[in-house]
């Protein structure tokens, strides 16, 4: 990129909430299912029917703002947003406008180390579109379309940000941050992948130094980080071409095509839609006491910045290992119910992200995915604790224990793998090798250190890996050096 | 013609069966019907079906509601299961609900028995009845003049005793002026006061369900059983249902009735006859004073404003893509959407669309929209000081006597202005009952009373009393 340029980013991020039912009906929000299987005449818009607000979605919204450092005002409302498009049952969608749900947060970033705050404007909620499915390949190459409204009314939250983003990197990261805190306090899957989240990109670039912002772009429908940060690199270039070319931006609606890789028009700021919108007439106006947003403050989970805090001060692990224990809710949570029973972070970490993460890795699996009890890896940390295993027979263990969900201490009785750290019958082996092996014995003696070495390891493979390492050097030494 | 209890009771003793009942009643009413125009469907098989399952129940000695076997018109724009549902309008034409709208499942629970589905201005929107999009409903009292609208069919049919009751919708007016132009009794309850689950919305913070019968009682039966709190409508009242009934006799000596001047502006004989009722209040024990609504003249155009805005977006369903009649010569779905309602939609509708989109139109919003918001908190005021010294309000239902079919369509402003003594009371959300109070040129005149929020019991009363002490409800028209 043209370093001449900054770039101005704002973002608006669409989540889906994870309540059982739609936003305004009983309809289930399952993903997936046969088109129009999780539709009533209420979410149908079928004449004369009427919403009635989910009050979850509500509790979710408040919870949401409270995590984000937002306000959250007594009174809010829904709004109808006026525009025709056969995905839509009513041909407006109920949403918020002048009133939402919470306003005037932020969020935290870190890139390369440094840590940014982005405002974020507003938090609304509102219902979701159907989803039409054309017969061919683009809209313009299809005979027919068809349309499912399994999806409609399933409850959103748009999350707008404030123009405080100023790079693609930054963008990542600011969806990254938000994704994690929606995870945390429980009211979003955020599956990038079933659309869950999704985000608009708001994209301009002005002179470095410049006041006033530079005319912008809205991407629409970027649904991966992979997308969301390409469409920016995308537009950033596009734009600097224009303006280098001596062109102006046009204030636009654009379309990230994923295949081809880059920004295309939609529609023009002309062709904008007036949405007309007016305060929804069969909703009343929502009204929160102090007391209700107050409960939902004090039900708060404890949010990922001040995890990581804990874990660093507490804990002693470092910023690496923290950063890798909250990234994913799961697994704080997992490493936390450990914890309780292991008094050695380090320890848990070290298994967590290592034997443990790889055998995940190598059978496709993920941390909540993984039929392994929270019990039984704080009884496999145990069992080396108390040296009744070894880290060798640790890491037999682990995939027997991800493959099966059988607890270590089974696997290690099934296959005797209890670890020997019985003197008397480690002396008895270390006899035979020694007798077995006389020309290494006099290497030793001869003075070549190295020689013990592959001793231990006879002794190790005669007792099949069981006798504990830390005794056989011992011993060995003792009976070599006498 | 019967009142609900007598019914009731002769079904009970076995004078008559809910079999010969209805039978009797579906003969009259495809005769008068055709005269008529009141009905856009008649349920003769349910109704029959229905009917026989009643005098089942009474046969092996089950209790039935008091509506069991009573015959009873439903408005065309409220959902009724499996019964065609128009709204008076082609672009629903041979639309079948698959649910029963609240009030429906409240009047079959009783035992109800539907006979069809009432003619009405389409989409509710008229004050003529003349706008539905399938054939005028003229009135009993003179065939060539209209039965007042939208709900005209339901007005007319109760007022030729076609049905016991029926049930219409009140936006600005459609139960009470046609009530008053047929010479019945319809109440208008108090915004949230009756579900609007399943009413076909023109304007939702003004519709609302209401009952229309031949005289009070058999009103305030109907109006006890369909409301009360609903979970599916999120505007309706958190309160039980009325018990109009038990209270409809109280004595209304010493009742302080207020009379709004700007209400008497109309036609001289509507005027008369109105001031006779008046001095029979007094006559009754009531205390009569004249008062004054002061913002009455910003009413009309506040309503048509908020009534058209909203309808421009209840209506913006009606696309062509899911029910209801679609356009198939067009090529992609934009222009499918478009023509199917260009097509479809009358032309009454269509012009409130439009005024409604406007109003609502970026930079246009607040000189119209907003501002109308604001006369509608002004006018909320005004009756909040008048029922500071009166118990209710009595005006006309409307400014003149039924007017000629034909009359007024061509001139929208005349039919507006016709809205005046109506619409005022759906933008303040209070209750208000129509009832007749006299006949001029042989034409019924409506009386108008109103009450604070939720005081639907006591307007009964003071229509009761009022209908006690004379004998315009007995009378029935001879249509020809
Ligand atoms: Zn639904």
């Amino acid at each position: 990129m043209n370093n001449k340029y900054e770039v101005v980013i704002g973002l608006e991020v669409h989540v889906e909430l994870k309540t059982a039912t739609k936003i305004f009906c009983g309809c289930k929000t399952t993903f997936g299912g046969d088109p129009n299987t999780h539709v009533c005449p209420i979410c149908l818009g079928l004449p004369g029917v009427l919403p009635v607000v989910n009050e979850k979605v509500v509790e979710y919204g408040v919870r949401t703002g409270l995590a984000i450092n937002a306000k959250v005002p007594n009174y809010s409302k829904f709004d109808r947003k006026n525009y025709y498009y056969p995905d839509l049952t009513k041909n407006f969608q109920t949403s918020q406008f002048d009133l939402p749900i919470c306003e005037n947060g932020y969020l935290d970033i870190e890139v390369d180390g440094v840590v940014k705050r982005i405002g974020i404007t507003r938090a609304h909620m509102e219902e979701d579109a159907g989803k039409l499915v054309h017969s061919g390949k683009t809209i313009s190459s299809s005979n027919s379309s068809n349309v499912d409204y399994n999806r409609v009314g399933v409850p959103l939250l748009e999350i707008v940000s404030e123009p405080d983003i100023r790079s693609s990197e930054e963008a990542k990261a600011y969806v990254e941050a938000l994704k994690m805190i929606l995870t945390y306090i429980d009211v979003s899957d955020c599956k990038m992948e079933e659309g869950s989240i999704r985000a608009d990109a708001n994209v301009s670039i002005r002179l470095i130094g410049a006041k006033e912002f530079g005319t912008r772009t809205e991407t629409k429908n970027l649904n991966s980080l992979k997308a969301l940060q390409k469409a920016i690199e995308y537009e950033v270039e596009r734009q600097t071409e224009v303006i280098e070319d001596g062109g102006v931006i046009e204030q636009e609606t654009r379309t990230w095509d994923d295949e081809q890789g880059i920004t295309l028009s939609m529609r023009s700021k002309a062709d904008a839609h007036d949405y007309r919108y007016f305060p929804e007439p069969d909703l009343p106006p929502i009204i929160l006491t102090d007391e209700y947003i107050d409960n939902i403050r004090r039900l708060l989970p404890e949010l990922p910045e001040a995890r990581k805090k804990r874990l660093i001060e507490m804990d002693s692990l470092s910023v690496y290992d923290a950063n890798l224990v909250i990234a994913e809710k799961f697994l704080a949570d997992f490493y936390d119910e450990v914890r309780k029973s292991i008094d050695d972070p380090k320890l848990i970490v070290n298994y967590l992200m290592g034997d443990y993460y790889r055998e995940l890795v190598a059978v496709g699996l993920d941390f909540s995915s993984s039929p392994v009890s929270t019990k039984d890896f704080s009884e496999l940390l145990k069992l080396l604790q108390e040296k009744t295993i070894s880290g060798k027979i640790a890491k037999e263990i682990i995939p027997l224990m991800v493959k099966d969900g059988k607890s270590p201490k089974v696997i290690v009785e099934e296959k005797g793998l209890v670890q020997i750290s019985d003197t008397g019958a480690i002396e008895a082996i270390i006899a035979e090798v020694v007798a077995a092996n006389p020309k290494a014995v006099d290497d030793y003696k001869n003075g070549k250190g190295n020689s013990i070495g592959f001793l231990v390891g006879q002794v190790m493979k005669a007792s099949k890996g069981k006798a504990n390492p830390g005794i056989v050097n011992e011993l060995l030494k003792s009976v070599l050096d006498k | 013609m019967g009142k609900i209890k007598d019914i009731h009771n002769q079904l009970l003793n076995k004078e008559i069966s809910a079999v010969e009942l209805i039978k009797e009643y579906l003969a009259n009413l495809k005769v008068s019907e055709n005269k008529l125009g009141t009905y856009l469907a008649i349920t003769e098989e349910k109704a029959i079906a229905d009917a026989l399952a009643i005098d089942k129940k009474i046969s092996n000695g089950e209790s039935i509601g008091l509506l069991a076997g009573i015959p009873m018109g439903i408005k065309d724009n409220i959902s009724t299961k499996g019964i065609i549902t128009t709204c008076g309008s082609k672009i629903l034409e041979n639309y079948k609900p698959v649910y029963n709208a609240t009030v429906v499942n409240k009047l079959y629970h009783e035992g109800g028995i539907i006979l069809g589905k009432c003619n009405m201005d389409e989409f509710a929107m008229g004050s003529s009845s003349e706008n539905s999009a399938y054939k005028l409903v003229r009135n009993p009292w003179d065939i060539d003049r209209v039965p007042g609208g939208s709900s005209g069919g339901s007005a007319a049919t109760v007022g030729a005793e076609e049905v016991v009751f029926s049930l219409g919708s009140d936006t600005g007016g459609s139960i009470r002026q046609p009530a008053g132009f047929c010479g019945v009794a319809g109440m208008k309850p108090t915004y949230g006061r009756v579900s609007r689950y399943g009413l076909i919305a023109y304007a939702s913070s003004l519709d609302q369900i209401g009952p229309i019968a031949k005289n009070v009682e058999d009103c305030a039966i109907v109006h006890d059983i369909i409301s009360g709190y609903d979970k599916m409508d999120s505007t309706s009242a958190n309160m039980p249902s009325t018990k109009s009934l038990d209270n409809i006799n109280r004595d209304i000596k010493g009742l302080r009735i207020g009379v709004p001047k700007e209400y008497f502006g109309g036609d001289e004989k509507v005027l008369k006859t109105l001031k006779k009722a008046l001095a029979k209040f007094e006559e009754m024990g009531a205390i009569v004073e004249e008062t004054s609504l002061p913002h009455t003249e910003y009413a009309l155009p506040a309503y048509y404003i908020i009534a058209s805005a909203e309808a421009s977006s209840n209506l913006a369903r009606f696309d062509g893509v899911r029910y209801g009649a679609r356009d198939f010569d067009q090529n992609d779905v934009t222009d499918m959407m478009s023509v199917t309602r260009d097509k479809f939609f009358g032309k009454e509708v269509k012009k409130r669309i439009m005024i409604g989109t406007y109003a609502l139109s970026a930079g246009y919003y607040d000189a119209y929209y907003l501002k109308a918001l604001k006369v509608r908190t002004l006018l909320k005021r005004d009756f909040d000081e008048a029922f500071k010294k009166y118990d209710v309000l009595i005006t006309p239902v409307a400014p003149t006597l039924p007017f000629k079919i034909g009359e007024n369509i061509k001139d929208s402003i005349t039919m507006y202005l016709g809205d005046i003594c109506t619409v005022t009371i759906n933008l303040v959300g209070i209750p208000g009952i129509a009832i007749p109070c006299g006949f001029a040129d042989g034409l019924p005149v409506g009386m108008q009373i109103l009450g604070k929020p939720f005081s639907e019991e006591l307007l009964f009363n003071v229509a009761h009393r009022f209908e006690q002490n004379n004998d315009f409800h007995l009378r029935k028209p001879e249509v020809k």
